[in-house]
């Protein structure tokens, strides 16, 4: 006789330990295995884009920190570049050098966080790998604060380069974490990457097929773990990309044991770039002279586009001639990655949804904007 | 008085005891006087107990916290030693609330019946010489039986509590802890052959060797298990905070929510005083006679130290990777175990139906080796589907100059 079971709805989020902030997910279950899944967002909805169209050009830049507020640095990378591209102006060298230091310095921060939480999602109660992690983590917040003052919303790039040059001890002190971090680094990857119950939990778990990754849009690591070498960084060099060496990891299962693994090796190509960077920047001013209120001609449109954390953020500015983008459209890579989620999940246990959630490292405040 | 307790029994060998029941006895009838003794034995056992519970809280917090590169609680009292008073505190003055749909009794039951299994273990646990509440002749079948009883009250817990996540924590710590008691018994039947009795007084002394060294497959199999059975991590399934919330006790606050907590820490606590007594030879230690509790207590923090050091390092195993480490890797270990231990004994113990300390070398020797064998062998077949993880791409030397050049 077969044992007759019934599918029961379970709502994770927008109040759940692992939702990465107010997502919710509308699951059905058969036993643990999940059956349906239905991506519910919208809870942090903040109308950013509706606020760009009321603000002038510089002041926007303040509102693009708080999309992706584990990467700061890359969202004011995205939207000045579009600036820039409707303005026709490019910035001195040194500050694109500036830029493209800060921006991986960035990224090494935000896969810390998104490696952090994903191990802490696999349930290392005590927090040790998460921890770790947020310990060179500070050591780059640290940083951002002497650059700039903020640590989290930074809003240390504007139109037309920098907000200021960096001060005359920020280079120690960048010395000093390149000395340390390496290091940290390593015991982190000692303490999980080769952890055995880490490999059963995460190997072959939740595979995304790459041709489903590229018929949903999907960028940034999630889409190199599939087994493309995708990045803007490489496809479409920006700020001193084009001046600096690195190489694109690239998974082979898109399972999440490849995101993590592709997330740990952007790390040490992150780094590499940053030590290139330091050693190739020649000084220089760090700002056009552009006036205090920027107006780009009517009917110019731009698209500004960069390689972050998470994949491809772009920012679509349209100009009427005023002191404010006539439209600004953000597309964020948070959002378009969530498009996976049925593919990711259908199928697998509740334990490995968390985690397969946690390793395609969605950020709600982008996703919501 | 007249009142004479039999020169065996367990409160005459202790001193306290035996002043407490001849104090008693000149006022009240003898069995009066024998219950008066033993209920202040219990008393100090099950406060003993508690107030350990609480220790470890603490212990547990700031050790995970030193691993994490935190400091831990610190603020009230030296190194933040009442803070379990301040939790308590907090937690007594919450509201207790019972969900509207829960199932009022069983609800309220539940947190009770689990702290129970924690209590009752430790009355057939040795501390030093002669201080046991209970000297029972089927003690490790009664630590067994009891402490199986925690099933029901994690499910009694999570189907009471109408909530789907506690029915996820219910229904995972049913199949964890059943499936565990398989290898969990069986890895025992070694020991008590060994021992020639279930009385863990009489296991303790029997250790001339300390029986991790003679049992280490048992003392494998029974340590993974009881951390299975205790929901510690890996196999915290039941409560998987980033899976299901708290799982079976998340509808729970205020003063049930401390005891559970209590309830599952004093399981630890216990479960580490019998793996105490069972493998590390109890008390057993230099200067025993005097110093008996002193060395109990080390081999229960060392023990404990391992729990939060495990915890704090491994990630969590998905239920059915759980269970297919039980039956097919600790049931393996533990039958090869039993077998290999019978057949020792067969043809060591001799004539004289004994076992001396030579003997139990030679059997320490043997089972080591096969314990690595065994733990190899079944460790690689259980492996087999996990690759190897691939070499890091080459990360490329800077072009220009050294890093750190200040501009």
């Amino acid at each position: 006789m077969p044992f007759r079971t019934e599918p029961m709805t379970v709502n994770i989020g927008p109040q759940h330990p692992s939702t990465h902030g107010v997502f919710r997910l509308r699951v059905t279950f058969d036993g643990e295995v999940i059956t349906e899944v239905e991506p519910v967002f919208g809870y942090l909805h903040r109308g950013t884009e509706k606020l760009a169209e009321e603000r002038n050009y510089v002041q926007v830049v303040t509102l693009t920190d708080r999309l992706d507020y584990v990467s700061s640095m890359t969202n004011n990378q995205a939207y000045c570049i579009a600036v820039e591209k409707l303005l026709g102006v490019t910035p001195p060298l040194r500050a694109k050098y500036l830029r493209t230091l800060v921006a991986e310095l960035q990224r090494i921060a935000s896969h810390l966080i998104g490696v952090g939480f994903f191990l802490q999602e696999l349930g290392t109660f005590g927090g040790t790998p998460l921890m770790y992690c947020f310990r060179s983590r500070e050591r780059i917040l640290d940083l951002f604060e002497m650059l700039c003052g903020a640590r989290i919303t930074v809003s240390y790039l504007r139109p037309g380069g920098v907000f200021s040059d960096a001060p005359a001890d920020f280079w120690p002190a960048l010395d000093a974490f390149m000395q340390v971090f390496p290091g940290e680094l390593a015991e982190l990857e000692q303490l999980v990457l080769e952890n055995e119950i880490l490999m059963v939990r995460t190997r072959g778990v939740s595979p995304l097929p790459l041709d489903v990754a590229v018929n949903c849009s999907v960028s940034g690591p999630v889409l190199r773990a599939s087994g493309l070498a995708w990045d803007w960084r490489k496809e479409d060099p920006y700020d001193a990309y084009d001046q600096v060496r690195f190489e694109v990891p690239v998974g082979t299962n898109g399972d999440n044991y490849d995101r993590l693994w592709v997330r740990m090796q952007e790390v040490h190509q992150s780094l590499s770039i940053v030590r290139q960077c330091v050693a190739q920047i020649e000084p220089g001013p760090v700002r056009l002279d552009l006036p205090l209120v920027l107006r780009a001609e009517a009917g110019v449109e731009a698209y500004g586009r960069i390689e972050s954390p998470r994949g491809e953020l772009g920012f679509y500015l349209v100009s009427d001639g005023g002191i404010s983008p006539y439209r600004c459209k953000i597309r964020s890579p948070s959002l378009l990655n969530l498009t996976v989620t049925e593919h990711l999940l259908v199928g697998w246990k509740l334990a490995d949804m968390i985690v397969s959630l946690g390793s395609v490292d969605i950020n709600m405040g982008e996703v919501d904007r | 008085m007249s009142c004479q307790l039999a020169a065996g029994n367990i409160l005459y060998e202790n001193p306290l005891l035996r002043w407490v029941y001849d104090i008693a006895g000149t006022v009240a009838p003898c069995w009066a006087a024998y219950l008066a003794a033993g209920l202040a034995f219990m008393l100090l056992l099950v406060n003993g107990v508690l107030i350990g519970t609480a220790i470890l809280t603490w212990a547990e917090r700031r050790i995970l916290a030193r691993f994490a590169n935190r400091i831990g609680p610190n603020r009230w009292g030296p190194f933040g030693l009442l803070q379990p008073l301040a939790d308590l505190i907090k937690l007594l003055t919450k509201e207790s609330l019972t969900p509207r749909s829960a199932d009022r009794i069983v609800f309220n039951l539940a947190p009770i019946l689990m702290l129970m299994p924690a209590l009752l273990v430790v009355a057939v646990v040795p501390f030093a010489r002669n201080i046991a509440l209970a000297d029972l002749s089927i003690g490790v079948l009664y630590v067994l039986a009891i402490s199986s009883l925690t099933i029901l009250a994690i499910f009694m817990a999570g189907w009471a509590s109408q909530n789907r996540f506690a029915l996820f924590g219910a229904a995972r710590g049913v199949a964890v802890l059943i499936s565990y008691e398989v290898p969990v018994v069986l890895s025992l039947l070694g020991v008590v052959m060994l021992a020639g009795s279930m009385s863990l007084n009489d296991i303790v002394a029997a250790q001339a060797v300390p029986f991790f060294l003679v049992q280490p497959l048992a003392f494998f199999v029974f340590f993974t298990g009881v951390s299975a059975e205790l929901n510690r991590t890996p196999f915290d399934v039941a409560e998987g905070e980033s899976e299901i919330v708290a799982g079976y006790h998340t509808e729970y606050s205020g003063i049930k929510f401390a005891i559970m907590q209590a309830a599952e820490f004093g399981g630890t606590i216990t479960a580490s005083a019998v793996i105490v007594s069972l493998f590390l030879a109890g008390w057993a230690g230099p200067l025993a006679g005097y110093l008996g509790w002193l060395w109990f207590l080390l081999k229960l923090g060392a023990v404990l130290f391992v729990f939060i050091w495990v915890r704090a390092t491994f990630p969590r195993l998905r239920t059915d990777q759980i269970m297919a480490f039980s039956w097919k890797f600790l049931l393996s270990l533990a039958l090869i175990n039993l077998v290999a231990t019978a057949l020792e004994v067969y043809f060591l113990r001799g004539d004289s139906r004994t076992l001396t300390t030579v003997d139990l070398w030679v059997m320490a020797g043997i089972n080591l080796a096969l314990a690595a064998v065994a733990i190899g062998a079944f460790g690689r077949l259980n492996r087999a589907q996990v690759q190897r993880v691939r070499p890091p791409l080459p990360v490329l030397a800077p072009a220009g100059a050294p890093a750190g050049k200040a501009v």
